[in-house]
């Protein structure tokens, strides 16, 4: 049993959660159910799932609550939050709910960021010349 | 609204004749698959005209029900006998699908049928639909996937939803 995520705009209000695949119907449907992260157990094509590296130790075709057991001993929802590819969907959601106000801060930031950065590498280019002569 | 493209629905449709001696008449039970209530009904007629000496025009229909699926979590191997026309003659059929409904498996069939027999929907009848036991199967394309340690690659993955990269310099890369 895999874990995997949902991503496509077919499934909208599912896109973006944790499933587990319990089972595969043919070639391209898996039967999949997500009892922690609120997703009926349900056929879905394969193309609407990006597999993850996490799995759980279920039989095929465990029922709902046999699955949730294995899904909170596993840990996965926690191990998946502290993932880079979760971190990385997470901020990319950030992003997008930006207000202008939320991008004006966001601009001022990275300018002062880069000032810092700036300012060290510019001692360090003067320091690298002086040695230089 | 509704869709061609939809998945097929099951109908349990009971009429009988009308009698006009007002005398006892046999009552009939069919079970239909068809987009919505409207054709479900005229398949019923079709069917039945086929089958008894009753017409629309002599008949009534009884009850028409909806057959909700009995177990939409469950995945079952359905065995489907199909009566076809194709351009030189009538044939019959036993074909598998595995699907989680009935209803499913019949629009499977219907679909599978246009695409390898060109078989088009007013040529097809469904004879019966029954659940099959996965010991009892006989398509392989069916019993290969009564392994409890299946294992397959999902290889030359399109992922349709990326539409950020329409026109890229380099082929992207389908390996997963």
């Amino acid at each position: 049993a895999v874990v995997s995520t949902q991503s496509t705009g077919a499934h909208g209000d599912d896109k973006g959660k944790l499933v587990a695949i319990v089972d595969v119907i043919d070639q391209n449907r898996a039967l999949v159910d997500g009892p922690c992260s609120g997703v009926g157990r349900k056929d879905i094509n394969f193309k609407a799932l990006h597999l993850t590296p996490f799995t759980i130790p279920i039989a095929h075709s465990a029922r709902s609550g046999a699955v949730r057991k294995a899904w909170e001993k596993a840990e996965v929802t926690k191990k998946w939050s502290e993932s880079t590819w979760a971190k990385k969907l997470a901020s990319r959601e950030k992003r997008s709910q930006l207000s202008d106000f939320d991008r004006f801060k966001l601009m001022k930031a990275k300018q002062a960021r880069n000032r810092i950065i700036n300012i060290e590498f510019g001692k360090l280019r003067n320091a690298a010349r002086k040695a230089k002569k | 609204m509704r869709f061609k493209c939809a998945e097929l629905k099951e109908y349990q449709i009971v009429g009988k004749p009308l009698s006009k001696t007002n005398e006892k008449t046999p009552i009939y039970k069919m079970r239909i698959f068809a987009p919505d209530e409207i054709v479900a009904k005229s398949r019923f007629w079709y069917f039945l005209r086929q089958l008894k000496k009753v017409r629309k025009v002599n008949g009534e229909i009884l009850r028409m029900t909806l057959v909700s699926n009995s177990s939409p979590t469950k995945i079952k191997n359905f065995g489907i006998w199909v009566r076809y026309d194709s351009r030189s003659g009538s044939h019959n059929m036993y074909r598998e699908y595995r699907d989680v409904s009935t209803t499913g498996a019949v629009t499977q069939c219907y679909r599978d049928m246009a695409a390898r027999h060109r078989a088009r929907a007013h040529s097809i009848q469904i004879m019966k639909v029954e659940e099959v036991k996965a010991g009892d199967c006989k398509r392989p394309i069916i019993k290969q996937m009564h392994n409890s340690t299946l294992k397959f690659p999902l290889p030359h993955r399109i992922l349709k939803y990326n539409k950020k990269s329409i026109f890229v310099a380099e082929r992207p890369s389908t390996m997963q």
